[in-house]
């Protein structure tokens, strides 16, 4: 094989990763560049002129930011939930015996390949059934958002679990710490690091998530509910603001995370 | 089913710092891992407790630690019977096999861990002199993961140690390490024990390495203790052939007990007669297994007298030849087809014999053992790779 | 944001507590009641409730409150006037998720094997643009794919414009918004990292020297993998599947915003029936396309047991 097919061929698999991965960012290019967009009008799709206003004013859009406050608050408290319970969810997987395994294994599964139309209907469903149907609104969001991430924060809590050498909790003990102290000082320092996986996905979960809120949400409107409209009514340059920022934000918390992490395995 | 033979059961063992183990059981579902275990170990030995994989060496240490709670029986310690509180009362430390140390805190913090639990004020210093005893001193900050296999090693028995317990138990700490780290390691060990005068219960499959340390060695086999004394006791004088077959090796030939003789027992093997001391006879009448360790074996040529009271047994044929640089090693098939082995130290001194050779096999006879027939006589043999 | 991630999967289960050590008595219910009871009130009886809402007469309203009859014909409705979008959303869900194991697997491949120091940032990079908003993310496709963007341009300066039309996948002016490609682009994009995640999991495990031995034994790098790659990273290749079909099946952002009136998908319908009021219509539907779920998720479960499912 000549020497720039050899290349070629070791790199070709590489190179098509490569290229998925620029295609995978293409749309946030586009989401960047069309929040300096000074669009012609309501219902234009093409980049008409260079703003800063948006960025200036990203406010001004009728309810953007009070879907967005609303967004953060529902996420904060269905992270809150289903950290508190999946967490103690994991352990009982993970550390205990009990009957029932497979049952909530295939429960605790099921949420999470289900698609969300039929979860949000049958939400909706039950929510009508018990005759909720005029007070659809924070809580029912709330309920439905606790529940569809409690599966993924077991899935990651348990993951970390699995991984934590029991011995280490049995030399603590071995070493006069009782179980309090064990947990405390041992299980939940190395557990941490899963937990708060989990707490970030659970977060980014529900604050975009749309189709089951949308059939649960009653009057309320979140983040992208309101966003969901605007595509019928015509798309305000700020979302594309408030995306390039969620993006930014995301990614400099994983970039922090990554760079503290280096920091303290270089440190002597 | 132990041999206390050289330890005595002294009358007021329960106020002692000993470790007494009476009928210390256990089982998992209908697998027995621990039989009956009776046991007692000195306060300020050095005890080796060794056996292949399985035999239930570990769970025993375990129980003691507290990691596992008995079936049955009863784990006396300064008094008391430790074998149903929790490990975090009892005054036994652990040095684990993968040394499980947290690697989320740094060495300092590892080794003060029990200190702290404990209220102590003087954390600092100890371990700043606990690090010094384990050669550790420049550690203290460091995490784990940044230490080696040998380092790590040494924190885990400083994390042990520094907390003064009556008992260090130790399972298996030198299985990871490489040859000259853990001969290394062996001596440090054994020096640190004298030093401090803790008892140290050491758990190993290595036979080298518990007859290098131990002041007493337990040989266990399936949940029992086959043979417990002293290294040298247990390896010139085996009462079993787990035992004979385990630590070294042994030629076992079966054999046939004549009558006694004074002190002696006569003995046929196959037409052959040989004397054996009766103390060194466990079965002193009947179809026994007469044993001889390779090394204690002259071979000398066919029809050759040596008239210097040795046991003598000819008609044997050379069949294998391995020259291993201080001694070679010979296959002799004898008359009755059992092939046993000799080990003859190149003195330079001794005649060499080729494949083939007719030769006869001599042995003084207080190197002879006699063990009950009833045993199996590959019992222990081959089990692990003395390395 | 639609289901699936499976990041956790990334970190291997090493010394995971066997069975004979994990421990018996209540605490082990205790730490599961809570979950449990909330899965069972807001999972369990939800389904439950949907599929009685799905028998409730039609005739009732929400004012006017459903009668109970025990209505089965609604399926036979529901499925008699829907079945095209019932298929439609089955095949563009197969394309879409073809299209993301096409594209997927040599990426997982080249992050598992590939990428050296640059394994993690490549994996952040994958999950990083989900950090913006699915539905901002899909309005820009909106824009990608509008007529006055550069792709139609090229496409059409390429004459590869005239193929796609030629077999239908385009409009017939050149469009490449509304319509069945487009679709099926934005269902291959937003579900990409579900099928790649759990397939770089799979592959992380497989040992880089088993294709060292195939080397050795003469197989081809081609063999080698279709011999001992592929085989290996199938329970990751079924649980990308499995995570990108299904949501997939049930989507109907994709088909709004992205298509047209004759590309509904089965989700477009049965949220329309609801905002419409037709509850029981909508819930037997939704009946319906879960049972086709469970199905499939239960063939998995009888091949691979439960334990590796969370």
């Amino acid at each position: 094989m000549t020497r720039a097919g050899k290349w070629l061929s070791e790199h070709v698999v590489l190179g098509v990763g490569l290229l998925v991965l620029l295609y995978m960012f293409v749309p946030i290019f586009i989401v960047v560049l069309m929040s300096f967009n000074d669009p012609a009008s309501r219902q234009s799709y093409s980049f008409d002129g260079f703003t800063l206003d948006n960025w200036l004013k990203p406010c001004d859009p009728n309810g953007i930011c009070e879907s967005l406050t609303l967004s953060i608050q529902i996420a904060l408290l269905a992270t809150l939930g289903a950290t508190i319970l999946g967490t103690l969810m994991a352990f009982a997987l993970v550390r205990h015996r009990f009957r029932g395994r497979a049952v909530a294994n295939v429960f605790t599964f099921l949420p999470m390949a289900s698609p969300e139309i039929v979860m949000g209907s049958s939400l909706l469903a039950l929510f009508v059934t018990a005759g909720l149907a005029g007070q659809l609104g924070f809580w029912t969001i709330l309920v439905s958002h606790i529940m569809f991430c409690l599966s993924f924060v077991v899935v990651t809590v348990k993951a970390r679990l699995a991984g934590l050498d029991p011995r280490l909790e049995q030399a603590a003990m071995d070493l006069y710490a009782n179980e309090w102290q064990t947990f405390w000082r041992v299980t939940f320092p190395l557990v941490f690091p899963g937990i708060l996986a989990a707490a970030l996905l659970s977060f980014s979960l529900s604050f975009d998530d749309f189709i089951i809120t949308n059939l649960n949400a009653g009057q309320e409107v979140t983040f992208p509910m309101y966003v969901w409209g605007a595509a019928q009514r015509g798309v305000p340059p700020q979302i594309n603001v408030i995306g390039t920022v969620m993006f930014l934000v995301a990614l400099s918390l994983v970039v922090v995370g990554e760079v503290v992490s280096r920091r303290r395995a270089a440190r002597v | 089913m132990t041999d206390a033979a050289t330890v005595p059961a002294t009358e007021g063992h329960h106020d002692t710092g000993d470790l007494q183990l009476t009928g210390l059981t256990k089982k998992f579902g209908d697998f027995v891992a621990v039989d009956d275990l009776d046991l007692t170990v000195p306060s300020g030995s050095f005890f080796a407790l060794l056996g292949p994989s399985g035999c239930g060496k570990t769970t025993t240490l375990r129980m003691v630690a507290g990691l596992e709670e008995p079936t049955a029986g009863s784990i006396h310690l300064g008094g008391r019977d430790i074998a149903h509180d929790k490990p975090y009362r009892r005054p036994v430390n652990t040095v684990f096999q993968s040394y499980a140390l947290f690697p989320h805190m740094t060495i300092f913090e590892n080794v003060a861990f029990g200190l702290r639990r404990t209220g102590s004020k003087e954390v600092k210093a100890e371990v700043a002199k606990t690090l010094e005893l384990v050669e550790l001193g420049d550690f203290a900050l460091r995490k784990p993961a940044q230490l080696s296999g040998g380092q790590q090693q040494r924190v885990a028995l400083a994390r042990a140690l520094i907390n003064r317990p009556q008992v260090l138990l130790l399972d298996e700490p030198l299985g990871a390490l490489d040859l000259k780290l853990r001969r290394q390691m062996q001596i440090e060990l054994k020096r640190i024990q004298t030093d401090v005068g803790i008892t140290f219960v050491h758990v190993t499959h290595d036979q080298e390495e518990a007859m290098t340390m131990a002041d007493t060695v337990a040989v266990m086999n399936a949940g029992v203790i086959e043979q417990m004394g002293a290294p040298r006791e247990l390896y010139e004088l085996p009462r079993t052939t787990f035992v004979a077959n385990f630590l070294g090796q042994s030629n076992l030939i079966r054999g046939t007990v004549l009558g006694p003789d004074g002190t002696d027992v006569w003995v046929e093997i196959e037409g052959s007669k040989l004397r054996v001391p009766r103390e060194r006879a466990v079965d002193q009448t009947g179809d026994v297994w007469v044993g001889i360790r390779p090394e204690k074996v002259f071979l000398a040529a066919a029809g050759s007298e040596t008239g210097d009271g040795s046991n003598q047994v000819a008609g044997g044929r050379v069949t294998d030849v391995s020259f291993i640089g201080v001694s070679t090693q010979y296959l002799v098939r004898m008359a009755w087809g059992q092939e046993l082995t000799v080990f003859e130290q190149n003195t330079g001194a001794r005649d060499s014999f080729r494949a083939g050779d007719p030769v006869d096999l001599h042995w003084m006879p207080d190197h002879t053992f006699v063990l009950d027939a009833a045993q199996d006589a590959q019992a222990g043999a081959q089990l692990e790779d003395p390395s | 944001m639609s289901h699936g991630g499976l990041a956790p999967h990334v970190e291997q289960a090493a010394a995971a507590t066997p069975p004979e050590q994990r421990r018996s008595g209540r605490t082990g219910y205790l730490l599961l009641l809570p979950a449990l009871i909330w899965l069972g009130i807001f999972f369990v009886v939800p389904m439950i409730s949907l599929a009685s809402t799905s028998l409730y007469d039609p005739a009732g309203s929400l004012e006017t409150g459903y009668a109970m009859t025990g209505h089965v014909q609604n399926y036979l409705t529901v499925l008699d006037e829907y079945s095209p979008q019932f298929l439609r959303s089955l095949l563009y869900a197969g394309m879409a998720t073809a299209l993301c194991i096409v594209l997927g697997y040599p990426l997982a491949y080249a992050i598992a094997f590939k990428a050296g120091r640059w394994k993690n940032v490549m994996l952040v990079a994958v999950i990083a643009p989900f950090f913006t908003s699915f539905l901002i993310r899909t309005l820009s496709w909106q824009f990608i794919l509008g007529d006055q963007a550069w792709l139609a341009d090229v496409l059409r300066a390429t004459r590869i414009m005239d193929l796609l039309i030629a077999v239908q996948l385009v409009g017939e002016q050149g469009n490449l918004l509304a319509t069945p490609f487009a679709v099926v682009a934005g269902l291959t994009y937003n579900f990409l990292p579900f099928m790649v995640l759990p397939l770089y999991a799979s592959l992380e495990k497989i040992d880089p020297r088993l294709h060292e031995a195939g080397a050795d034994l003469y197989a081809s790098p081609i063999t080698t993998f279709r011999t001992v790659t592929l085989p290996l990273s199938l329970p990751g290749l079924v649980a990308g599947t499995l995570l990108t079909f299904i949501p997939a099946a049930g989507d109907y952002i994709n088909s709004e915003l992205l298509g047209n009136p004759n590309t509904t998908m089965i989700g477009n319908v049965i949220q329309n029936l609801f905002n419409g009021g037709s509850y029981p219509e909508a819930a037997a539907l939704s009946v319906t396309l879960m049972i086709a779920i469970v199905v499939m998720v239960l063939f998995y479960i009888r091949r691979a047991g439960t334990e590796e499912l969370v």
